[in-house]
């Protein structure tokens, strides 16, 4: 599943055009536009309740955007059910985690695969050639990314009763486990302490480097988003304020001000 | 032999219990009440798929038993019967034609429970409880106003088609199916929620938001999981009617999906073997308590102080069995088997069989 070398094409990831999304009389995401490309470390930073996660849940679909596209690998996605979405290859963990935890870590991993499992109710009951097939492939799959991401031994834990940082990896594991283009980090290190926080960084650097993957982030932490991504977005009461490299948004007056206040300028 | 141990103690088991019934050894009660027995582990398993695994809470499963005995009734008197004209098929065609006939009472029922799972796909919990006991007075009330089926009068009729079974050859044929029928029930559940595909019920159930973002057809799934335990408890009440020789709406109410739900909870959720073991308790307890001499037995030290008071059986088990309840609950709220599975609490017995 690593790939060392990693063979990027040029077509946009995603795209986004005019994305809008109100709830009642609240703007909470105004004419949103990105365009990433492949193999690129993106932020998306932004005062508490900026609409950061709003644009996470409509590019993942579980918002309609009331205005605007979203193209993945060039096919629009409005309309679709989350799970087609991430069967577009645009996969993401929570910024509370998400995990199965009466479930395995394995079977955790091996439910992911579930869109692409190519047997039914029929083949389940009745341990066809394929379902044996199936199910042989996905764990083999599921223990290779569990080994890569030194997970294995806690493969039939239940998720509840592992350390929180573990807890972040498995969600991060689970993600990539669905072969995503695009994966979505909704606050990676809420929670986390200094040490672990700093596991998570070289966690984010190594999957970028390895894994054939681009990745946006929101994050609340400076020094994460700062030292991880090439290209940063920053977004206030819905609206794009700034963007641009980390040494461009960290003296930009628009994103000092939405932080701090007007006074200290 | 650790794969089949269970396998052939199950068929030694079946076999056994046919053997006795053939041969007198047990008599006609014994054999209802283990068909009872029978019937009750197929709907608690299979509402413990709802209910347990998926963490959905409905309370209208009954309504599913009696599509199911109602069409494989219909149709068991259409081929067998003489009270819609002459029998369409040879009565010799029975041993074949009986279990298709179940199966196709409980393929309707699976349709019936999109009425369920529909709703299911915005609606949980409390919402979906109330959608389903609609969907059960729904059910009965339609099938009270048919005057093609006896309407709220029942219908009879069945009688025939094991008549039909009884001339090829004389042996305990309801007790036959009802035996492979259950058998039927385990497997195709115990199958089905071990596979990847099934796991994405329990997906749903401990987090609905992360399984469909992780690709689980959210939707899909509910409805083929709804399907699977409505079709089983179709089948359950195709069978009950056979047994029985008579249907009516009112005894699929909802004091039969209470019924079912009981067993659920006290076996404990999402566990396939406590529904099982359940089931068995539950039916046994219902009916030794149906006995004048035990209830008296029970209730001696208090008929001691009050010796003007006559309790009667059937009334004082249905103090009982709630109390009993009642206490299992308090002390024990997870169930027999909490959600865990028989080898799980006896980690020995795995030693000596594989279930799957």
């Amino acid at each position: 599943m690593a790939q060392t070398q990693v063979q990027r094409d040029n077509a946009p990831v995603i795209e986004i055009n005019g994305l809008t999304q109100r709830f009642g009389g609240l703007t909470a995401v105004d004419d949103f536009n990105v365009k990433l490309m492949p193999g690129k470390l993106t932020g998306l930073i932004g005062p508490n309740g900026a609409g950061k996660t709003t644009v996470f849940n409509l590019v993942s679909g579980f918002y309609q955007p009331t205005e605007g596209q979203i193209l993945v690998g060039g096919k629009p996605t409005a309309g679709f059910k989350p799970h087609k979405v991430t069967a577009l290859g645009v996969a993401r963990t929570f910024q509370n985690i998400r995990l199965w935890n009466d479930m395995t870590v394995l079977d955790n991993i091996r439910v992911a695969q579930h869109y692409w499992l190519g047997y039914g109710f029929f083949s389940s009951v009745f341990r066809t050639k394929r379902y044996k097939q199936r199910e042989t492939q996905i764990s083999e799959e599921a223990n290779e990314l569990l080994e890569v991401f030194d997970l294995k031994r806690f493969a039939d834990e239940f998720p509840k009763n592992l350390p929180y940082g573990t807890q972040r990896k498995l969600e991060i594991a689970r993600a990539l486990s669905t072969h995503p283009k695009l994966l979505l980090l909704d606050e990676p290190a809420a929670g986390l302490n200094s040490h672990d926080v700093k596991d998570l960084i070289r966690l984010i650097r190594w999957i970028y480097d390895n894994f054939d993957v681009s990745i946006w982030m929101i994050e609340h932490h400076m020094d994460v988003v700062m030292e991880l991504c090439s290209h940063i977005k920053v977004i206030d009461f819905g609206q794009t304020i700034a963007e641009g490299t980390p040494e461009e948004i960290r003296n930009h007056p628009a994103v000092i001000t939405a932080y701090l206040g007007d006074d200290v300028i | 032999m650790k794969k089949y141990s269970l396998n052939m103690l199950l068929v030694v088991f079946a076999i056994g219990l046919l053997f006795a019934a053939h041969f007198g050894i047990i008599d006609g009660y014994i054999q209802i009440v283990v068909m009872t027995i029978g019937i009750n582990i197929m709907m608690s398993t299979s509402l413990n798929l709802v209910n347990g695994n998926m963490g959905e809470f409905t309370c209208g499963h009954a309504a599913f038993m009696c599509i199911g005995a109602y069409i494989s009734s219909i149709l068991s008197v259409f081929c067998f019967g003489t009270k819609f004209g002459e029998p369409l098929l040879p009565a010799a065609s029975v041993l074949i034609v009986f279990p298709i006939i179940l199966l196709i009472g409980g393929a309707v029922a699976a349709v019936s429970s999109l009425l369920v799972s529909v709703p299911s796909f915005k609606t949980r919990d409390d919402y979906l409880a109330i959608i389903s006991i609609a969907v059960n007075y729904m059910i009965i009330s339609a099938i009270e106003n048919l005057d093609f089926v006896g309407g709220s009068r029942g219908f009879q009729g069945m009688k025939d088609t094991t008549w039909a079974m009884i001339d090829i050859f004389d042996g305990p044929w309801m007790l036959f199916w009802v035996i492979n029928f259950t058998i039927f029930t385990v497997w195709v559940i115990r199958r089905f929620i071990s596979s990847t595909y099934g796991k994405g019920v329990n997906a749903i159930s401990q987090d609905e938001v992360a399984a469909e973002i992780m690709s689980v057809n959210t939707n899909k799934i509910k409805i083929i999981n709804f399907m699977v335990a409505a079709g089983l408890a179709g089948c359950a009440g195709g069978l009950y009617a056979h047994i029985i020789g008579y249907v009516n709406p009112q005894s699929f109410n909802i004091l039969k999906s209470t019924e079912a739900l009981v067993m659920v909870y006290l076996g404990g959720m999402g566990s396939l073997s406590g529904a099982v073991i359940s089931a068995v308790i539950f039916t046994g307890l219902l009916e030794v308590l149906r006995s004048q001499a035990i209830i008296d037995g029970l209730l001696s030290p208090v008929t001691f102080m009050f010796p003007d008071w006559e309790p009667s059986a059937g009334v004082i088990k249905w103090v009982m069995i709630p109390l009993m309840l009642i206490i299992v609950m308090q002390f024990r709220p997870e169930g027999i088997m909490g959600n865990r599975e028989l080898g799980d609490v006896f980690p020995k017995l795995k030693r000596f069989y594989r279930f799957k």
